[in-house]
């Protein structure tokens, strides 16, 4: 009688055939599609809100090596959407947590940790050894950093971004496709940038743009389906709308045209305005008179009953605020006139970290109000150094 | 001699609408791209400053397509429209932090 013998497929293990069992009975992946994804290495540049998903799926899909960058410690306010980490990892390395997630949904995967800022000096080392690099960053200089670094190493750039409710996912830096200077040349300078009252964002929505994101990088890996190579896909999650655009590579792209003017990595910070920026805020804040959080709690403690004026936005005057009228910056020079009665008194003007309140003083200056003060540090150094129960968001 | 001008919709990504009362789609007369957004300004003025620099000039940041198309690639705001035709308006994003 014939005795049956299994052959265990080289390069994967019996327990990890099991493991990829649904892999394996899908036409277009299979055995050989799987050892695809075994042998391929990807670096994730952050392990927040995008890098969550991405590690998460990327690690249950069975990527042989997935590269992690990211310098941040896990925060409670991360716990909304980062779901790579949880409540007991507050304080933790996020690279730490994220390590232990990905081990305890695969073990197979081999983790590379760079607790370190992507920066010009690094970046190339870094993503040089990865097959592919996958963008889960939160700011400007980062997005064209990668993008360059990419193109300049010839790693593919699996992208996405979002914003409160809308995201962007495209597939950047391969050989014949666009990169993200095609789409967007220029950064928006910082001056436009949203101030800290419209950092907000659904908490599921990194979920559902990282995790598209993630399919992306195993659509590529595997060599399978219709990349977003050219096509910018746009989610709306409010309006649970998607949309897909052309985007064409530009042949005077200065990274990935016909004829390249960036060969190296530039300063970041400064292609996206913002040692600049910071520079004219400082310049304009800098003759704004001011008194620190200390000074008036000392003054509140001794009796006296200042006058505040708060020029937040109401959203964030219901999480926390000191008990003052509010009129939003924004609305100040048309709504003056409220404040009639306080020309030539003590106006005390407080924000969430006292740059709007700055602002908002020049601003009440202008209009002859004499006694106008800056709240130095907002509520952010009011819960740090007189009131701890104040939220701090 | 009268003109029926074309009637666009203008897809309004989410940051702007608190611009546009809320509306993810305003309904604008305008027979070019160029048309088109003035007449949105024109309803909704607090938008001039995020989508037009001094000058006048379209942000760079600030990518226009007319259905699928990038209008760099068409004829820039003298891209004529024609009935049917959704013009979106997609800023750069980048997360939380800049």
């Amino acid at each position: 009688m014939q005795t049956l013998t299994t052959t265990v497929a080289p390069g994967l293990t019996a327990e990890e055939l099991r493991r990829y069992s649904r892999h394996l009975i899908l036409p277009e992946l299979g055995l050989e599609g799987q050892k695809k994804l075994k042998a391929a290495s990807v670096l994730l540049v952050g392990a927040g809100g995008l890098g969550s998903p991405l590690a998460l799926y990327l690690a249950a899909a069975g990527i042989g090596r997935l590269g992690l960058v990211d310098f941040d410690v896990v925060d409670e306010s991360n716990l909304q959407r980062q779901v790579l980490h949880g409540t007991k990892d507050v304080g933790r390395s996020k690279l730490a947590s994220a390590r232990d997630r990905i081990y305890d949904i695969n073990p197979h995967v081999e983790v590379d940790l760079y607790e370190t800022q992507l920066t010009s000096e690094n970046a190339l080392d870094l993503i040089r050894p990865y097959d592919v690099v996958a963008d889960g960053t939160d700011n400007f200089p980062t997005r064209y950093l990668v993008n360059d670094a990419s193109v300049l190493t010839g790693t593919p750039n699996v992208y996405a971004s979002i914003f409160r409710f809308d995201g962007q996912v495209s597939v950047f830096g391969t050989t014949d496709g666009p990169c993200y200077r095609c789409l967007y040349p220029e950064p928006p300078p910082p001056g436009l940038v949203p101030s800290c009252a419209e950092g907000g964002v659904l908490g599921v929505l990194p979920g559902i743009v990282g995790t598209l994101q993630a399919t992306e990088v195993l659509k590529l890996v595997a060599g399978i389906g219709d990349l977003l190579v050219g096509r910018l896909l746009l989610v709306d999650a409010l309006g649970m709308r998607f949309r897909t655009l052309k985007v064409r590579k530009n042949p005077d792209c200065p990274v990935c045209g016909t004829h390249p003017t960036v060969t190296e990595l530039i300063d970041y910070q400064a292609f996206c305005g913002i040692p600049q920026a910071a520079a004219a805020l400082k310049a304009e804040t800098a003759d704004v008179p001011e008194i620190t959080v200390r000074q008036l709690k000392d003054r509140l403690d001794r009796g006296e009953t200042p006058f505040l004026l708060d020029v937040r936005k109401p959203l964030e005057y219901d999480i926390a605020n000191l008990n003052a009228p509010l009129i939003p910056v924004d609305e100040l020079a048309a709504r003056v006139d409220e404040l009639a009665d306080y020309r030539n008194r003590e106006v005390i003007v407080y924000c969430r970290s006292g740059i709007r309140s700055a602002q908002a003083v020049k601003l009440l200056k202008a209009h002859g109000f004499t006694g106008a003060v800056n709240l130095k540090g907002g509520v952010l150094a009011w819960s740090d150094e007189i009131d701890p129960t104040m939220v701090k968001y | 001699m009268s003109t029926t001008q074309t009637l666009t919709d203008i897809l309004i990504p989410t940051p702007l609408r608190a611009y546009t009362n809320n509306q993810a789609r305003v309904a604008v007369a305008g027979d070019t791209v160029g048309a088109a957004l003035n007449a949105l300004v024109q309803h909704h003025p607090q938008l001039q400053h995020h989508l037009y620099a001094e000058g006048g000039v379209l942000r760079s940041f600030v990518n226009v397509y007319v259905n699928d198309e990038d209008i760099r690639y068409l004829d820039k705001e003298a891209t004529r429209l024609r009935a049917g035709d959704e013009l979106a308006i997609v800023p750069a994003i980048a997360g939380g932090r800049f």
